[in-house]
């Protein structure tokens, strides 16, 4: 298009964005202490029903972390946006000069962000907790998160992003994203679930597989998508 | 400014019809908006004000007719048409977590303007905030927010200039000089459009009016005159609440 | 386009479907099922249909989103409908076939499980136009293209999920001889598809002809 649509500039204005985010997050920490509160809610929850005679029930650690992620996640997810949504700031940013989809990726990798923090007090918890065995295989562990977590947001992004002007936002969001990502999910629990167990990789690495074409596929569609979907 | 690749002189907005099932809010809105004029856009709540904002602003697209910028459409256009565009509206677009300065550096930044430090320094003193300027947005009162958000609005001097009930909030001194901005914007060669329930404050800037009654125009009143009276004859009540 | 293909589509539907129980009696009953494997000419021919919707339904709104055309979002609408329907029937008739084969109601079998994901995707469509507000169109048109894209995931990770497990197998290979009443199935959902497709299509048609006569009488 115009000069002002460059890749460098594109990246730029994602980077400005994402910045923003953090600052503002920073700033007030609300999304990450409510969130990560949330979270240890959820792993509270589910130990009562998965722990019998005090040793979890066998997978049960890394179903519990996976939900938990995904729960908090969608928490995460509707606060940021509203956010944007308060000031009607979303517009702003789809008014500035820059290709609309560099918006998506800004508030992407500020979802990302924040959801690794949250993950990052999560995992040792988890680990704690139920005797999962998370320093066997600490490569193949990070990389499942990061996949398995862009490829959730990537989805959530666009969503919570679209329902923005949607009536019933709230409880829309949920209902549009756990069923989309539902290979997220099996992927990320199932990959886990091997390392926990302490056999070898070979199936982690296939999961993992699954999970970086998953990302790849859905974030260029939701950037193919976004102007679409946002503009009324 | 920029080497912008797109300027334009004219705005043309021709049968523009919006409807939401068979709700209609707009139909066949034709009006033209043209430099270095200011135009009012007035009517009561519910006459399509805010859907032909938004659609002039590139955020909604019209379900038949177009607008134009100059010669080309938002869609045509893209980011090279919104960097021409100011928008102030109701709800501000100011992050309330960011400071006056850290707000109007972030938006500069996304414009991409070169000499954004000068800038946001120059738009801080035009908004009497200077004092304030590391001060959180939270903090201020609705008048400190609405001049920021103009300033933020200004800041990369757009061409077409939306401003959706700009009075709201502003005391007596703060609404005049608004005023007499919006007249230098003018002799600039601003394309301003203004929506407003004030027309006594209105009465004198205004080039054209244009009055929106049940989503279509009612009438283009050019020049303007004796706004008050006509306006209450055609919309059929004094109520300008 | 809607009517001419209608009224052909439901009286061959119509007769197709009569004929289909006289086919599905000749075939030869199958051993270890009994009478039950019957159910499987119902089953997968609604299967079948519940992925094709899914497709329609998916490029529809593909059409609609990038070439904002009003007539691909009333197919999209239809489909998805449709995908629920289907889904409907392959659900209730899945676990008929898993009760007498496994003695549960319910079996994480990869098919049927996909079949569930997808189903719920299209369900969550519906709800998003019913309680979106207006402007739903477009957002269940992202949906709708994010549901087709995930159709191969949910299926892969679905069966790779279900192979970590003790695999059973559910459709026996079709014996040659059941292949006829299959096909005439096949052949006579397929119709019944278009037939409702059609219908949905032209109620779709309809209420917009009434809502642009509302606007022009508002003129």
């Amino acid at each position: 298009m115009s000069d002002s649509g460059s890749l460098g500039r594109f990246f730029h204005v994602a980077w400005l964005i994402m910045r923003k985010d953090v600052t503002v997050e920073m700033r007030s920490r609300e999304i990450l202490y409510t969130t990560a509160f949330f979270a240890l809610s959820c792993v509270l929850v589910f130990a009562f029903s998965f722990v019998r005679e005090g040793r979890a029930i066998e997978d049960a650690a890394s179903g519990i972390l996976w939900i938990a992620i995904a729960f908090s996640g969608t928490l995460a997810l509707g606060r940021t946006f509203e956010r944007e949504r308060t000031n009607e700031t979303l517009h702003a940013l789809l008014m500035a000069p820059a290709d609309r989809p560099a918006v998506y990726l800004g508030k992407l990798l500020g979802v990302v962000a924040l959801m690794a923090v949250v993950e990052a007090v999560l995992v040792p918890l988890v680990g704690l907790l139920f005797q999962a065995p998370i320093g066997t295989h600490p490569m193949y562990l990070a990389m499942l998160l990061a996949t398995g977590t862009i490829g959730f947001a990537a989805v959530g992004t666009l969503f919570a992003a679209m329902l923005i002007r949607a009536r019933s936002r709230d409880v829309l969001l949920p209902v549009l994203l756990y069923p989309i990502t539902i290979p997220v999910i099996i992927a990320g629990v199932r990959g886990t679930a091997t390392l926990f167990s302490g056999g070898d990789a070979t199936m982690a690495r296939a999961w993992l597989g699954m999970l970086v074409f998953f990302d790849v596929v859905f974030i260029t569609l939701a950037l193919w998508t976004f102007e679409a979907v946002m503009t009324e | 400014m920029n080497g912008s690749p797109l300027d334009f002189d004219r705005v043309t907005i021709a049968e523009v019809s919006r409807h939401f099932g068979r709700r209609r809010a707009l139909a066949k809105v034709s009006v033209t908006l043209e430099a270095g004029q200011i135009t009012g856009l007035l009517g009561p709540n519910g006459a399509g004000k805010s859907t032909l904002l938004s659609i002039l602003a590139t955020l909604a697209m019209p379900s038949t007719g177009e607008v134009r910028y100059g010669t080309v459409t938002a869609r045509e256009g893209g980011p090279a048409v919104r960097e021409r565009l100011g928008v102030l509206a109701h709800e501000l677009h100011l992050y309330p977590e960011l400071t006056a300065r850290e707000n109007l550096l972030f938006f500069g930044r996304l414009y991409d303007l070169a000499d954004v430090e000068s800038r946001t320094g120059e738009a801080l003193a035009r908004a009497g905030l200077t004092e304030r300027a590391n001060d959180f947005v939270s903090g201020f009162s609705r008048g400190m927010r609405q001049r920021l958000a103009l300033e933020r609005a200004l800041l990369h001097r757009p061409r077409l200039l939306l401003l959706d009930e700009p009075f709201t909030g502003l005391d007596d001194a703060s609404a005049r000089s608004l005023v007499e901005r919006l007249a230098g914007l003018r002799g600039e060669g601003a394309i301003v459009l203004v929506t407003t329930h004030d027309l006594d404050l209105v009465d004198g800037l205004l080039d054209q009016a244009i009055i929106l009654k049940d989503g279509r125009v009612a009438d283009v009143q050019r020049p303007v005159h004796d706004l008050r009276d006509h306006y209450r004859r055609l919309v059929g009540r004094g109520g300008l609440a | 386009m809607s009517r001419r293909l209608f009224v052909p589509a439901v009286l061959a539907a119509m007769v197709m479907f009569a004929l289909a129980p006289v086919f599905i009696a000749w075939a030869p009953r199958e051993t270890t099922m009994g009478v039950v494997q019957k159910i499987f000419y119902y089953h997968v021919p609604s299967a079948m249909m519940l992925f094709l919707s899914a497709f329609v339904c998916g490029i529809a709104s593909a059409v609609f989103l990038f070439g904002r055309r009003a007539a691909a979002d009333r197919v999209a609408v239809a489909a998805a409908e449709l995908v629920v329907v289907f889904g409907v029937i392959v659900l209730v008739t899945g676990p008929l076939w898993a009760r007498k084969a496994w003695g549960v109601w319910w079996q994480w079998e990869a098919r049927l499980t996909s079949t569930l994901v997808l189903w719920m995707i299209f369900l969550a469509y519906l709800l998003l136009r019913r309680y979106g507000g207006p402007g739903s169109d477009r957002l269940s048109a992202g949906l709708a293209l994010f549901g087709m894209a995930n159709v191969p995931f949910v299926y892969l990770s679905v069966n790779w999920w279900r192979t970590l497990h003790p695999k059973t197998s559910v459709v026996p290979t079709l014996d040659p001889a059941m292949r006829g009443a299959f096909w005439w199935s096949v052949v006579a959902f397929l119709l019944l598809y278009v037939a409702l497709l059609a219908a949905r299509l032209r109620v779709e048609q309809q209420r917009s002809r009434l809502e642009a006569a509302y606007l022009a009488l508002d003129e």
